[in-house]
């Protein structure tokens, strides 16, 4: 299994973990939780979770990407989660997921279609989406912190692109239908 | 061209929307999607995904943080290895300021914001110790003083502080930026831990004022007297470290 190691990322010798530096974190695991899961409670419990996680398996940090390892942890509780039938239950029509305000009325449509349809999303392509087109990580660190090779990210990366662009132009894919039946 | 263009799959095409090709690469893709309408437009669509994704959720980032989250960060307990990787990280933003100030600042007699990292270093390390928080202990404080004294290379003596509440628990030597220093640690009823760092200067600054600093948590008020630099570390309010700093400060000058 692919690991985030410190030898992987050059550079990185200096970013050495302390309280504050995984507090400085946060924000950006709620926000990542927050894209990924479509729900404030939920996103703040799995950060919960993940930071406990964090400071429980402290010992085993060594100086490195803490924040491809803090999603790493995100990653594996959230596929454990979703693999207990409560969380598969993706906002329907009728439920928007939670998005923070916005000025504008029409900005705030437009958003919740985009997030609706992100929601829509299988996990695994949505998780590679926001990895790379939200947290900006590179494929190889993605790779690592969903434990697959660089080339499953990249068709994930691919299907997942595409299948986003035929939701928000209004042609939902026919399999989606399927997981749409309760 | 053609040498350049023939091989550009569709992973190299998410590689550019991404911006993660070198130039030569994003000019060969750039020259292809000249003469692929079709892909162009999806390679837009792409990257207009990527905005809408910070649009959506990067107002995340400015929300005030829940504090069952901040909460959910702080050890439960001292965790060694959480004090240790602190202390390393320490040292190493200690070494980058350090040799920052030495090569910005002109010599001028004033306390050095590394005595005071210094101090709070040796602080955060020792002062969590249950059983081994100082090397001689304060029932032997004949032998400690005169131990500290003797690697200090001048008279030390640590101040009385029962009035503020704190007894001598005992001290220890530590290796300093150019010598040995002194820590003695003080403990109060509740076991609240005070440590007093005493390094010896090559040259006698003169005195100053005392200076604040927090370190992860750790007041400290540090200053210099003569050729000595003294560091008071503890993890406590402001206005009680003052105080008991000036006692300190007035037990060392009589």
């Amino acid at each position: 299994m692919a690991s985030i190691t410190p030898g992987a990322l050059p550079g990185s010798r200096l970013v050495t973990m302390n309280r504050n530096t995984i507090v400085a974190e946060i924000p950006r695991l709620r926000r990542y939780a927050r894209a990924l899961t479509g729900d404030v409670v939920r996103a703040d419990d799995l950060v919960q979770d993940t930071l406990e996680r964090a400071l429980g398996k402290w010992a085993l940090w060594r100086p490195g990407n803490l924040r491809a390892w803090l999603f790493s942890i995100m990653h594996n509780l959230f596929v454990s989660q979703a693999r207990s039938p409560r969380v598969v239950d993706y906002p329907g029509d009728e439920a928007l997921p939670e998005l923070p305000a916005r000025g504008n009325q029409g900005d705030a449509l437009e958003l919740r279609d985009f997030a609706r349809s992100l929601a829509r999303l299988p996990e695994e392509q949505r998780e590679v989406l926001l990895l790379v087109g939200l947290e900006d990580l590179s494929y190889e660190d993605a790779a690592k912190v969903l434990s697959v090779p660089i080339g499953t990210v990249m068709s994930r990366l691919s299907r997942g692109r595409e299948r986003l662009r035929a939701l928000l132009a209004g042609n939902e894919p026919a399999e989606m239908h399927l997981k749409a039946v309760k | 061209m053609n040498t350049n263009t023939r091989s550009i799959g569709e992973q190299e095409l998410h590689a550019f929307a991404d911006g993660r090709l070198d130039a030569a690469r994003r000019a060969a893709v750039e020259t292809w999607l000249a003469e692929h309408p079709d892909m162009r437009q999806t390679v837009a669509e792409w990257r207009i995904q990527g905005e809408q994704l910070h649009h959506a959720f990067d107002p995340v980032l400015d929300e005030a943080v829940p504090a069952r989250l901040t909460e959910a960060a702080k050890p439960a307990s001292r965790l060694p290895p959480l004090r240790m990787a602190a202390a390393i990280a320490w040292l190493a933003v200690g070494g980058v300021v350090g040799y920052a100030v030495r090569s910005s600042v002109p010599a001028a007699p004033q306390p050095s914001a590394s005595l005071a990292r210094q101090a709070a270093l040796a602080h955060a390390v020792f002062s969590p110790e249950v059983r081994h928080p100082v090397e001689v202990g304060a029932a032997e404080e004949t032998h400690l003083v005169a131990w500290l004294s003797k690697r200090l290379g001048a008279e030390l003596k640590p101040p009385r502080l029962s009035a503020q509440g704190f007894d001598l628990v005992g001290g220890r030597l530590l290796p300093g930026e150019a010598g040995p220093v002194a820590q003695f640690m003080y403990q109060d009823a509740r076991g609240q831990r005070l440590t007093l760092y005493v390094r010896r200067d090559t040259q006698d600054s003169g005195e100053t004022a005392f200076r604040y600093t927090r370190e992860n948590g750790i007041g400290v008020f540090y200053w210099l007297d003569g050729r000595f630099g003294y560091a008071l570390s503890g993890e406590m309010e402001k206005a009680d470290l003052l105080r008991i700093a000036t006692a300190v400060y007035q037990q060392l000058n009589p």
